[in-house]
């Protein structure tokens, strides 16, 4: 970990970084409650348990740089700057949700934050990400993009294409794989033969692996690596050994037939990425027990106030459902 | 008025519109160098270089959902699909992701994208290579199908597309790349969803897509010499489809053939016949009447694939005993 001098000279990014890691972890708390409770429509996927993955990656990043999610996408869109409100109405399909109700938990997408969504077929984004890459190249823009996706995707074909293509044309964008262990109801080690960093290594893409449990670590390569990407050096595979503290959804409770309670507790009483980084924090001076206490009243706070306001709101008025089929095209032009 | 081939409509429109917008760029297996095997874009690379006419791997689905990326960050993609074949391996890029995103953000996302790609049997090229898929992507909401049946459509389609702010799969019939046609040398764009009367009759009503434009024009000939006078409609585009010029030509003619190259059963033509007889039912004298291609794979013997599609003595023998009353319930 970084030195005392260091830490304190930038204890507002690793307040922050603590802060979003919270935020993330206390909305999805409130959204299984929403599940648990019958309040929510469908079922999400929680996040909980990634939390180092998504902030240590997002905080390397501006408002300018793209990311695409995941099914299991409520961290990387909090990550990326979007607001509880509106996240908790699209949830619960209400006109002020982010996609006006029409996407819900794993359609959610934040364009104002760089966010082009999450998505729910398993890999789905692997191309839109590396084709937000290729704009970049191909239009002189100097932002990065980020494909999230977890273990399970890289069985998925269409991730060695757009490797391919973007090692060939020295893309401007890092693929994350988030490792935590199962694909869906599978363990990794079931689905994926030989080593995942081999495989962006064949196509001459450097890879690396972290500790996806470690923000600081997590964020420290990102930066390295959204410097490089923007110097043309492109493309970047990064595998982040991490845990999913639920089940594959919020209704998958009884998993004891694919992994272990105890294997559940260790990854939470001695690997969690708030824990961890909590301890940090005040073993380097940089915020007292108390004022964690403080900050993560306020969060739970803001999240309760916007679940209420979420309930609240109204939902789209039935004649939206016909609108956004299609996008208007100015008549001028055509 | 200077007539062109298809093929330099097609590759005209896409260099026009490349000069216009810079953030259209040209992606696709070999289309650079090669120009494509049809050699349709033929001579871009020269003029844009390989930085905006992109040769790509054999990765359909790789590079169809990399221009739904690019299209969603600020460019406008032309992408090429060698076959129309092909749709299958791109249908999640094209029908999961590009169509969608506009929905699924609330408006927020769009994919201003065009796949170019063709259709088209008879040209021995076997179940692979001949098929004519639109029905497939027609089925989805939130893409638009452009059919264009000669140069001029050809170019004029094209132009709208590119600038369209949705995704457009365009479908040119790979047999008509070498067909000329009248094509004016000053800029002109085709609206969608704006159907062309290409021949006036008052008998029977004719809608032909793509290269069945033809078919339904040599059949109304053939027609014309036994005093049969029948109207050729060309829609253009099958999403959005101008339902109102074809609803009012079958009230004036009470009679239609839908011809397309697609296989019959849950295609186009059963759609475009399922909105005649639900709009247009009282004007009607007899059943609207579908020409699609046979349901059968694409055979390679030219003895077994030249029946499997519309012909236009087939058109006009059918339209002879719709006009006839003799076809009051279609075998």
């Amino acid at each position: 970990m970084t030195s005392k001098t260091e830490a304190s000279s930038n204890a507002d990014d690793y307040l922050r970084m603590y802060t979003q890691m919270v935020r993330i972890r206390t909305f999805e708390d409130n959204a299984n409650q929403l599940y648990l409770s019958a309040k929510m429509p469908g079922l999400t996927h929680m996040y909980s348990g990634q939390e180092a993955v998504a902030v240590g990656i997002c905080e390397a990043l501006t408002d300018n740089d793209r990311i695409t999610s995941t099914h299991r996408g409520h961290g990387h869109c909090v990550a990326k700057g979007a607001e509880f409100k509106a996240m908790f109405c699209e949830l619960l399909g209400k006109e002020e949700g982010y996609c006006r109700g029409k996407g819900g938990s794993m359609h959610i997408a934040d364009q104002s934050h760089g966010n082009l969504g999450a998505n729910a077929i398993v890999g789905g984004s692997m191309g839109i990400a590396t084709g937000s890459a290729l704009r970049a190249k191909v239009l002189g823009h100097d932002d990065v993009t980020v494909c999230f996706f977890g273990d399970g995707a890289t069985a998925q074909g269409i991730l060695y294409e757009v490797m391919n293509m973007a090692a060939l044309w020295n893309l401007p964008v890092i693929y994350a794989c988030e490792n935590n262990g199962y694909s869906e109801y599978t363990k990794t080690e079931e689905i994926a033969a030989g080593s995942i960093t081999a495989r962006a290594e064949a196509f001459g893409i450097e890879a690396f692996t972290v500790d996806g449990q470690d923000v600081l670590a997590v964020n420290e390569l990102s930066e390295t690596l959204v410097a490089r990407c923007r110097k043309g050096e492109g493309p970047f595979f990064i595998e982040l050994m991490t845990y999913r503290y639920h089940g594959h959804h919020v209704g998958d409770i009884n998993r004891a037939y694919y992994r272990s309670k105890e294997e559940e507790a260790d990854w939470k009483e001695n690997r969690d990425p708030i824990g961890r980084l909590r301890g940090w924090l005040v073993d380097q001076g940089i915020a007292t027990e108390n004022e964690i206490e403080v900050m993560n009243e306020q969060i739970k706070k803001d999240a309760e106030e916007a679940v209420a306001y979420a309930e609240a709101a109204a939902y789209p008025d039935v004649s939206e459902v016909d609108m956004h089929v299609y996008a208007a095209t100015d008549p001028a032009t055509v | 008025m200077r007539e062109i081939t298809l093929s330099q409509a097609v590759n005209e429109a896409i260099a026009e519109e490349m000069r216009r917008d810079p953030t259209t760029f040209v992606m696709g297996e070999d289309v650079a160098e090669a120009g494509t095997p049809f050699k349709v874009l033929s001579g871009l690379v020269s003029e844009f270089g390989t930085q905006r006419v992109i040769d790509t791997p054999i990765s359909e689905p790789g590079f169809v959902g990399m221009a739904v990326g690019a299209a969603m960050t600020g460019a406008r993609p032309i992408v090429d699909l060698m076959f129309g074949d092909f749709i299958y391996l791109v249908m999640d890029q094209l029908c999961n992701q590009a169509a969608k995103q506009h929905y699924m953000s609330g408006g927020k996302l769009s994919v201003p994208m065009v796949l170019r790609t063709n259709l088209g049997a008879t040209r021995r090229s076997a179940a692979q290579h001949s098929q004519s898929l639109q029905a497939l992507v027609a089925h989805i909401p939130g893409l638009k199908v452009a059919m264009p049946s000669s140069a001029y459509e050809a170019k004029g389609l094209m132009k709208t597309a590119i600038r369209d702010n949705n995704p457009v799969v365009i479908f040119e019939d790979k047999l008509m790349y070498q067909d000329k046609a009248p094509v004016p040398e000053e800029e002109f764009l085709i609206p969608f969803g704006v159907a062309n009367i290409k021949r006036e009759g008052h008998d029977i009503t004719l809608i032909g897509t793509s290269s069945m434009v033809q078919v339904a024009e040599k059949a109304a000939e053939i027609l014309a010499a036994e005093g049969i006078s029948a109207e050729v409609i060309d829609p253009r585009t099958i999403v959005p489809l101008d339902e109102e010029m074809l609803i009012n030509s079958v009230k004036k003619t009470s009679r239609a053939i839908v011809i397309d190259e697609g296989h019959q059963s849950y295609g186009v033509t059963a759609e475009i016949a399922s909105r005649l007889n639900e709009k247009a039912f009282y004007h009607l004298d007899a059943p609207v009447l579908r020409m699609g291609a046979m349901d059968v794979p694409v055979p390679f013997s030219p003895a077994l694939e030249d029946v499997t599609v519309p012909t236009p003595e087939g058109v006009a023998e059918n339209a002879r005993k719709l006009c006839a009353g003799r076809m009051i319930h279609a075998a």
